[in-house]
């Protein structure tokens, strides 16, 4: 890419210039990045997601209830659990179906094991190179190997709880509507105690060690949204709030949120009625959800320097290191209290019905929308992902941050944009029901 | 591939949930091990760095839907001395594959407003229909340890030691109890590709075919099986359209029993 000549362009009136990225890397999915500039001013922003359509909610019609989780898990391979959470409680919502402990915390034993395989990733492998100036952790392994292998074993430690629990860790398949096909004794579980202790250590030094990474100035007016539970940091239940006064229940959704479909997006947009875009994910949980955090997640996040607010989306690293130490507790805490169920589901009967669900996803809140007939077959279905969410977001952070930074290079301003958008996290084979980047500038 | 520079290996993405690259991230015990054997060349969903081919291995992801892909594969088969498609979505077109099997203007707009956005073919299909592949590793996803097995095999010039039986064969040399025979529940073990390690049976549920047919396999035997379990056509054409429908033995089952519909 041709390095653009400053005092050339400060020698015209008029300068135009585009920011191109092709091919995002370390995203899931495909997708890139297109920004226009004209006398510094940033005149358009894309993110294009040419990842190719796969309709699932096309061919979940005329498929049984009991299909969903397995069938939407393979929307994602990074967080199929996300998937059948959200496709089971909805199936239960729907045929009326409540689902409670020790069950329930089997459940969130295993959503603990995503977040924690899910941000490790993100955290090692994909986001801190850039923080670091490497092109992969590989190279940065090269410099750092003991982070980089500590970021693998506890990546590790948080596969081993969905593997064991799911059975893999991709695509899990112990997962059923109403519970689990099988359950384990408390005595199974304890090979997994000793590795959640030494992943609890390895997450408390991972917030530290994200914390002293340098930050861009970078503080934006967002709308958070996340669910909230006044008694524990959500995974599977809550109310879908906002810090601008939104509180609703899963099944107000359509009501208030809605998607459009853009050209240069394979993903729909999603945005509030009323108020545009809006940001969901690990800051957005942060923010509305501090309290409900573990003492000892909440310590740390003030030790690294966190408030109990935090609007830089570069810090997020921070945040998700703070949700996987968070992770790692509540894991222990569900399995020191474990007792086996008496059975490892709840029948359920189908019926005429409609149900709703949000959990929360690696990346932020996962709605889904069933209707089904009197033989439990699906008649309509609707998934918002969160990355679909995310993507007016990011747009306009992109349009903020460029014009800070447009005395870099076109070489490290493409790289801080990319940054910008990983801060995201972004899941294209999520959202594509969603990036590559062009900056252009002339 | 000469002895001084290490063999240059390629990952390619197509349609599909990116969860068979991401096996190779999964090998967290093995991952900086194997990068010392290999030069990862061209791996975005790990790297910004690229470089440019030719390359030793190709590992592709995924099933072709659009026309851009079907253009684009040849030109990863030119740069490739070998060529391997991962996963359910390379070897057989996924469960996006579904759309084989109706018009797909119609799934387009259920999900699309603006159905003139969205550039695809009529059908998903896997990278054999294509272009010449050198190894197709199964699974939904694929085992991680299978996909080593392939990548050291390729590097060092011998054939992958990947066993092409049935599921029902894993299950017995586990030694689990057929959840079929003994507790009347549907299993696809007896067509389905070994490759998963019987994971389903061991868990309590039959299995639903992820690692596509084995090699030669008795469809029809199994239809009348689950027959007698109590399944109608229907459920027999869902059995057999998961994530693997349109591989050949499964296509046509399903089919059989769909007319058997109408």
């Amino acid at each position: 890419m041709p390095t653009p000549n400053r005092s050339a362009e400060k020698a015209n009136c008029m300068t135009k210039k585009t920011i191109k990225v092709d091919y995002l890397a370390r995203v899931e999915g495909e997708g890139g990045l297109y920004i226009k500039m004209k006398d510094d001013a940033v005149v358009d922003v894309k993110l294009k997601i040419f990842e190719p359509p796969r309709f699932f909610e096309g061919f979940l019609r005329g498929r049984d209830f009991k299909e969903a989780s397995d069938i939407t898990a393979r929307i994602c391979g990074i967080c199929p659990v996300a998937y059948q959470m959200s496709a089971v409680h909805a199936m239960e919502n729907a045929l009326g179906v409540k689902v409670d402990a020790p069950l329930r915390e089997l459940r969130r034993l295993l959503y603990c094991g995503e977040w924690i395989e899910s941000h490790t990733l993100h955290i090692y492998l994909l986001h801190a190179p850039d923080f670091l100036g490497y092109p992969d952790a590989i190279q940065m392994a090269k410099d750092h190997k003991e982070i980089v292998e500590r970021g693998l074993k506890l990546k590790k430690a948080g596969n081993q709880i969905v593997s064991f629990l799911g059975g893999r860790e991709i695509h899990p398949v112990n997962v059923r509507v109403g519970g689990f096909y099988k359950v384990f004794s408390k005595r199974d579980f304890e090979p997994l105690i000793e590795a959640l202790k030494w992943a609890r250590d390895a997450a408390l030094n991972t917030v530290r060690w994200t914390a002293k990474l340098p930050f861009p100035k970078f503080e934006q007016d967002y709308e958070f949204v996340a669910l909230h539970h006044p008694e524990e940091y959500p995974f599977n239940e809550g109310r879908i709030v906002s810090n601008r006064g939104l509180d609703i229940d899963c099944s107000e959704y359509e009501e208030h949120f809605q998607e459009t479909h853009v050209e240069h997006s394979n993903a729909l947009h999603s945005h509030l009625k009323e108020r545009g875009a809006y940001f969901v994910g690990p800051m957005a949980r942060y923010n509305l959800n501090f309290d409900q955090l573990s003492p000892m997640a909440r310590e740390a996040a003030l030790e690294a320097g966190l408030q109990k607010e935090c609007r830089n989306p570069f810090k997020s690293i921070i945040i998700r290191s703070v949700e996987t130490l968070y992770a790692c507790d509540e894991a222990l805490r569900v399995l020191e209290s474990y007792e086996k169920p008496e059975r490892p589901y709840v029948p359920v009967e189908p019926r005429e019905a409609t149900g709703f669900a949000c959990t929360e996803a690696p990346r932020g809140i996962l709605y889904h929308h069933y209707r089904l007939d009197n033989q439990g077959k699906i008649l309509d279905a609707k998934i918002v992902p969160p990355t679909s969410q995310n993507q007016k977001t990011i747009e306009d952070d992109l349009r903020k941050f460029v014009p800070q930074y447009i005395h870099l290079s076109q070489e490290e301003l493409t790289w801080q944009c990319e940054q910008a958008i990983r801060n995201y996290d972004p899941c294209i084979s999520c959202a594509t029901h969603f990036l590559k980047l062009d900056i252009e500038r002339t | 591939m000469d002895g001084k520079s290490k063999p240059k290996v390629a990952v390619w993405k197509f349609a599909s949930c990116d969860g068979c690259q991401l096996s190779l991230l999964d090998c967290e015990d093995q991952l900086l091990a194997v990068s010392r054997e290999i030069e990862i060349a061209h791996f975005p969903e790990a790297s910004r760095a690229v470089v440019k081919g030719p390359y030793d291995l190709s590992l592709v992801e995924g099933s072709i839907t659009t026309p851009h892909d079907a253009e684009r594969i040849h030109k990863i088969r030119r740069s490739s001395k070998f060529l391997v498609s991962i996963g359910a979505c390379a070897t057989a077109g996924g469960i996006q594959a579904l759309r084989n099997f109706k018009d797909v203007n119609e799934f387009v707009s259920i999900v699309y407003a603006t159905p003139d956005y969205i550039d695809t073919l009529q059908k998903s299909t896997p990278i054999a229909d294509h272009i010449k592949v050198d190894f197709e590793l199964r699974g939904c996803p694929i085992d991680k340890m299978q996909l080593i097995e392939v990548i050291s095999a390729f590097i060092n010039g011998r054939k992958p030691n990947i066993p092409a039986h049935s599921t029902c064969i894993e299950c017995k040399r586990r030694g689990t109890v057929c959840v079929m025979v003994a507790q009347g529940k549907m299993c696809m073990g007896p067509v389905t590709h070994a490759g998963c390690g019987a994971l389903c049976p061991t868990y309590d549920r039959g299995c639903y075919g992820c690692f596509g047919p084995q090699e030669t396999t008795n469809t029809d035997s199994l239809s009348s099986q689950l027959k007698k379990l109590g399944a109608d056509n229907d459920e027999i054409v869902r059995v057999f359209r998961g994530f693997n429908a349109y591989a050949e033995p499964f296509r046509r089952e399903s089919e059989l029993h769909d007319k058997k519909n109408h």
